[in-house]
């Protein structure tokens, strides 16, 4: 088995991020690394943030800094990742691409604890770099510019220390004086050798300052002193001029400035008042602002909470240092201040954010000084505040991240042509049921209902010249409508149009003119009003047309084509006729290239399935240069310039080509590309749309010709960062479009369908999903469906948090405190957490941003949820009481049918992971559903002697894995009663699939074991297990002898029982129960064959197969901690696994990673990579220069045009 | 020292020892083992961030406070250092 790897959602989780001037000019932006992509983000003038450029790394990336060299206009970015190199890029805006300036090599590839790439410093003044790693050792780079002005870059300056951890490190500002670097250094060496604890009690953590001589070349020690042991992380402070230099120490509960030579200042840093004594405060992330008079520090808490600092200081001594609560905000991974007045929240789980400032909280709030710090015999005083609204942010926009997926289920629950994807997402308050759908998400603008059912619509301007579209022109039956567009849309009749008869084609004729093309006649409205009529002859009538600005070609009945020209003066002349051999399907005639008089093709489809290309040149005018025959006859046909490649970002220097779209009738878009000499077409691809035939229509997206493809649900082809994609947009269907232009939406669709005009714009482009969200109350764990009544039940559990009892009595309390107390009382109903913008604003405290109150790590709060997913609608809730928390669930059928579907849901009271796992007890409580399925029942509540991990239906009873005990158990009525069980299991059984007489059960370390039940001697036994240690996440049954399984470390995996061996088995009487017996080195007798391999760089937390296109083959699909969704699609050919294992090997040595890990080793990682081909590097093809294209398409004998084809075609089967 | 013993077995050891983190060695106990292989690990969680995340999730806490937490850890790994034998 060969399989095709391809993400189908890159990450959405943010690791790192770092903003600055990295195009040049004005505009800031901000680079984010996502695990293993790195992308480039802008904020545009509304405020929304836009992806410039997203790259797959194959690497991981830890780190991300951005430096400037003195005097220079942009910035460059540093990437510490685990290639064991440095690596400095530059974004191209030419290419839109990164440019990789600089690579050196340090150290072996792989996150080690003594390789550096887990820490980056950069000297403010753009010197130097130092990266390090989690111990021992640091390098420092110094950069310079060559007399070309090129960046260069030193060979490394070792600052090692060893038998030392290293917490952080930062530049310290020093001016132009020799750089330094400060690090937050333990020194374990001592307390490694001490037995009796003391030197491990007494290790100190240091505050060390590392000095660059940049005479000497040579990095030295220059001051180290004792900080304190809570220290976490180090903040760059303003110097040389700007401020008093220096660092800021964040330490639990602390922040201190530290400089050498200046004695420290520390101040507290405000707790929350609910916050449990036991729990510090910690700064997970910060950002600075700087200007030229001030500058200020916003230092986020694990809470979310932001603090600014502010120092007041004289020269080089700081007198004060004030923390000052600003606002609460979601936990970040990394927070950017922008010049233009935005902070970019990079949230750890769930959405990003963008924010604008309102103020800069200079206003009254909590604050804590170092002018106040008290210290009493307890330590230090604290000082309390409570978390409020927003004052100086609001938010302005959001980018979804559906980090972590928890589950996921591919399902088509609302029938629909394609299945809608299930994810849990989030943690705590955030948590989401997010229902994906292929597509693109569009934003409705307007819905107007019409006097009848219209058959087409088209917008027209006026001028050639005008930004906007003046008119929407409907067609009915028998008539035509005209709506003029300005502040509002209405009717008018001023418009020359006739509106007696339908219309089949209006349009903008030359300059200023305007053209109707009805059934008896063109009716062309010249600027000035005159009309000129053009009559049909005889009795025939106008069946289909083709225009453009300056030509018109039109189809009459029987198959006559006539073509006009636009002469000089304006005047509309009849040029040419030509009779087909029958009726005439469709015509297009391509826009006319800039600068030229006409445009040299006409398309035309016949009812004998054939297209045919006609040339309009004076010379050959109607000659047919081309024939076509496709397999159902052309409905509507499309001329689109596609540029075959990525070029500049206006794509110049590529010659576009020109394909011919046609809709077929089958519901098949067919492309081909017309060679734009001789008109001869070549390379064709088709592709299924619908089940109706497409008619296409030309549109606008972001200033570029783009197609819409109407079938049975509207697609949009568009082009994207260089790759041509075709894309189904969510929404209804519709008959007929045209885009629209108006004052209020620059690039939107005007479209009929029933009865009804619409207006859409399409959002989010490039995004393969969009997404609908249902709020949940806790991190979601798992969600079965129910099968007949499609509902779905969720779990839901969250450690260390207060019951929804006690938080709504804190809430009130604290809504209190705030005098706030009357409006506060209406939202006790409201426990869910914020619901949409709505919400938010009459919730002066929504969970969502505030997070929940951390209680005592044994304290857990759960529920159990079922939800009709069609109304969005929770329909049944229940909380578990008493520190219990739900683990598994499954819907079972008992065989005696007593009460049909049950839900069993087992549990765990008390759990604490830490100093050693423990619980109090477990449960395996079984609910019935009554009220159609919509409310849950508790039948019974059995206790077990560990913690139910998973439940399982197996043969009309219930499987349990209960930690390393696999229990069968039929219900009773006063609770589930033991049939059998095998106790053998070697660690926690996590997951347990079942399939005819065979079980495949998971375990949490040590992959999968293969069982069997003897229903006749009521046993249980293991037949098979895995020989490699892997410690599962995720799981899914692929066939009788094949389980597809992933790893904690990143590794997607397929084990498969030998064909012999698994025949052995089920022709054996005993069922292979006397080898059993014998056992093997203490495991199974048989072994399974690890047959499939890929390090995915993510943890993967759930599989399962699905075919995401309707009469697609199935694929797995997995979905990860950091948000991001794949497939893997089993190749059905030799050849084309010859084909892409050839290309993937090409791209492996034409275009390497861009961080510098080696593309083999990291799909490796673990484990060497089987049988996978990475979809992912071989769709970075486009993106390489057009000579690199050839070359390789060369090696492979064929064109790069053909392998852009079987790139696009691997992928439609997937989505 | 003589220039032989640049090349001889103990010297290459001790050069292995020095520059990488973790080298083994003949008296090697239980524990010193145990210690490395535990930092190793945590530097291993600290640096793929998915992990960290996975973590995060199980102990509801905040990725940076997780990091923090296994960055602690890595000072006594696995508790106190058992008592030298007297030699």
């Amino acid at each position: 088995m060969y399989l095709y790897s391809l993400t189908l959602q890159k990450a959405t989780g943010i690791v790192a991020a770092a903003n600055g001037n990295f195009v040049g000019g004005k505009s800031q932006e901000i680079v984010v690394a996502r695990g293993k992509v790195l992308d480039l983000l802008r904020p545009d003038e509304n405020g929304k943030i836009q992806t410039i450029l997203s790259v797959e790394v194959f690497g991981t990336i830890r780190s991300l800094a951005q430096f400037r060299l003195t005097g220079s206009q942009k910035d460059y970015i540093v990437v510490g990742s685990d290639s064991g190199r440095i690596v400095i890029l530059e974004y191209n805006k030419e290419k839109n691409i990164f440019d990789k300036i600089h690579q050196e090599t340090f150290g072996k590839s792989g996150c080690r604890r003594i390789v550096p790439g887990q820490y980056l410093a950069v000297d403010p003044k753009g010197r130097a770099v130092m990266i390090g790693a989690c111990e021992k050792q640091k390098l420092v780079y110094v950069l310079n510019r060559d007399t070309a002005a090129r960046l260069t870059i030193s060979s490394p300056l070792e600052a090692h220390k060893s038998h030392t951890i290293v917490y952080s490190v930062a530049g310290v500002d020093c001016g132009f004086d020799n750089p330094i670097f400060a690090a937050i250094e333990l020194d374990y060496s001592e307390a490694d050798q001490d037995s009796s604890g003391v030197a491990a009690s007494d290790a100190q953590k240091h505050l060390t300052f590392y000095e660059l001589d940049l005479g000497l070349n040579h990095v030295s020690r220059k001051w180290s002193e004792p900080i304190d042991n809570g220290a976490n992380m180090l903040v760059t402070v303003p110097g040389g001029g700007d401020g008093p230099s220096g660092v800021l120490v964040c330490a639990e509960n602390f922040v201190i400035y530290k400089n050498q030579g200046h004695p420290d200042v520390r101040a507290v840093i405000p707790r929350r008042a609910d916050l449990p004594a036991e729990r510090g405060v910690l700064v997970v992330s910060a950002a600075t602002h700087k200007q030229k008079s001030m500058f200020f520090f916003l230092l986020q808490t694990e809470y979310g909470d932001i603090f600014k600092v502010t120092l007041d200081y004289e020269n080089e001594h700081v007198k004060e240092l004030k923390i000052k609560y600003f606002d609460t905000m979601p936990v970040t991974a990394s927070m950017c201040v922008l010049k233009s007045g935005f902070l970019f929240a990079a949230s750890e789980f769930g959405n990003h954010a963008l924010y604008q400032f309102k103020s800069i909280g200079d206003d009254e709030d909590v604050e804590s000084s170092s002018a106040t710090l008290m210290e009493t015999e307890e330590g230090f005083q604290p000082v309390f505040f409570q978390p409020r609204g927003l004052k100086n942010l609001v938010r302005i926009d959001q980018v979804e991240s559906l980090m972590p997926i928890m589950d996921m289920k591919v399902i088509n629950l609302f029938e629909e042509e394609t299945p809608q994807i299930f994810t849990l997402c989030g943690r705590g308050p955030r948590s989401s049921l997010r229902i994906l759908r292929p597509g693109l998400a569009i934003s409705e603008m307007a819905v107007s209902q019409l006097p009848g059912i219209p058959s087409a619509v088209w917008t027209v301007k006026k001028n050639v010249n005008d930004e906007f579209d003046a008119y929407i022109v409907v067609s009915f039956a028998n008539a035509t409508l005209v709506l003029s567009i300005g502040e509002t849309v209405e009717e008018v009749s001023d418009s020359g149009f006739l509106d007696t008869t339908p219309s089949l084609a209006v349009s903008l004729l030359g300059d200023d003119s305007l053209m109707q093309v009805h059934p008896n006649g063109i009716r062309h409205i010249r600027e000035d009003g005159r009309i000129n009529e053009w009559k049909t002859p005889g009795k025939r009538t106008i069946v289909k047309v083709g225009s453009n600005r300056l030509q018109v070609v039109i189809a009459l009945s029987g198959g006559e084509l006539i073509y006009f020209e636009m002469d000089m003066t304006g005047q509309l002349m009849e040029v040419e006729k030509h009779e087909m051999s029958g009726d005439v399907a469709c015509l297009d005639i391509a826009p006319v290239p800039e600068g030229r008089q006409r445009s040299r093709f006409l398309a035309v489809g016949s009812y004998d399935n054939t297209i045919r290309i006609l040339s309009l040149d004076p010379d050959d005018c109607m000659q047919i240069l081309s024939v076509q025959s496709v397999s159902s006859p052309p409905e509507s046909l499309l001329l689109l310039e596609v540029q075959a490649s990525v070029g500049g970002e206006d794509g110049a220097d590529h010659p576009a080509s020109v394909f011919l779209n046609a809709g077929l009738q089958n519901g098949v878009l067919f492309r081909t590309v017309v060679d734009m000499v001789t008109g001869q077409l070549s390379d064709t691809r088709s592709r299924f749309l619908g089940l109706r035939a497409p008619k296409l229509f030309s549109s606008i997206v972001r200033g570029r010709r783009a197609m819409l493809c109407l079938s049975s649900r509207p697609w949009l082809g568009y082009i994207h960062q260089g790759h041509f994609l075709l894309t189904p947009l969510s929404y209804e269907t519709l008959e007929y479009a045209a885009s629209f232009s108006s004052d209020q939406c620059a690039e939107g669709v005007v479209a009929v369908a029933g009865d009804a005009l619409r207006v859409f714009t399409i959002e989010r482009l490039g995004e393969t999903f969009n997404e609908t969200a249902i709020p949940l109350r806790y991190t979601p764990r798992k969600f079965v469906l129910h099968p007949k009544r499609k509902l779905l039940v969720v779990i839901e559990s969250d450690q260390g948090a207060l019951t929804a009892e006690e938080r709504e009595a804190a809430r009130k309390e604290c809504l209190e405190a705030a005098g706030m107390g009357e409006k506060g009382n209406g939202n006790v109903e409201q426990m869910e957490n914020g619901g949409g913008d709505d919400e938010e604003k009459d919730d002066p405290l929504s969970d969502e941003q505030y997070g929940y109150p951390k209680a005592e790590s044994d304290k857990w709060v759960s529920c159990i949820r079922v939800l009709d997913p069609r109304t969005a609608s929770t329909t049944c809730l229940l909380e578990l009481q008493d520190n219990e928390a739900a683990f598994s669930v499954c819907t079972v059928n008992f065989h005696d049918k007593e009460y049909g579907t049950l839900l069993a849901v087992g549990t765990a009271k008390g759990l604490q992971f830490w100093p050693k796992r423990k619980f109090t007890a477990g449960f395996i409580h079984i609910y019935r559903f009554v009220e159609d399925g919509k409310v849950l029942q508790l039948l019974h509540k059995t206790q077990v002697d560990g913690i139910p991990l998973v439940l399982c239906q197996f043969q009309g009873r219930l499987l349990a894995g209960i930690g390393p005990v696999l229990r069968l158990y039929d219900l009773g009525k006063r609770r589930l009663l033991r049939k059998c069980e095998n106790k053998l299991f070697p660690n926690t059984i996590i997951s347990i699939h079942t399939y005819r007489d065979r079980i495949y059960v998971g375990d949490i370390q040590e992959s999968f074991h293969y069982c069997k039940y003897r229903r006749d001697e009521n046993q249980l036994y293991i037949f098979a297990d895995d020989c490699v240690p892997r410690w599962l996440t995720a799981s899914y049954h692929i066939d009788f002898d094949t389980m597809a399984g992933a790893d904690k470390f990143g590794n997607v995996y397929f084990v498969r029982l030998p064909q012999d061996v698994s025949d052995e088995i089920e022709e054996d009487p005993t069922g292979g129960k006397i080898k059993w017996e014998q056992g093997k080195l203490n495991g199974a007798p048989n072994k399974v064959e690890e047959i499939v391999q890929f390090h995915v760089g993510d943890v993967v937390t759930s599989l399962q197969k699905a075919s995401l296109i309707p009469g697609g083959g199935e694929c797995i699909i997995f979905g990860t901690v950091m948000g991001s969704l794949g497939a893997l699609l089993a190749f059905t050919s030799r050849e084309d696994v010859d084909f892409f294992s050839h290309l993937e090997m090409h791209m492996r040595q034409e275009h390497p990673p861009l961080c510098g890990r080696d593309h083999m080793t990291y799909r490796s990682a673990y484990f060497p990579v089987k049988d996978v081909i990475d979809g992912d590097l071989c769709e970075q093809f486009p993106t390489l220069p057009p000579d690199l294209q050839r070359k390789i398409a060369d090696e492979l004998d064929r064109t790069p045009g053909e392998i852009m084809k079987k790139l696009e075609d691997i992928r439609n089967k997937i989505i | 020292m003589q220039a032989s013993d640049r090349f001889n077995i103990n010297s290459q050891l001790e050069h292995l020892q020095a520059k990488y983190v973790g080298t083994g060695h003949a008296d090697l106990n239980r524990f010193e083992w145990a210690v490395n292989i535990q930092r190793d690990s945590y530097a291993s969680y600290i640096g793929h961030y998915p992990i960290l995340a996975y973590f995060a999730i199980a102990e509801n806490e905040s990725i940076g406070r997780e990091r923090y937490n296994f960055m602690q850890k890595m000072l006594l790994p696995c508790g106190l250092p058992p008592e030298r034998e007297e030699d």
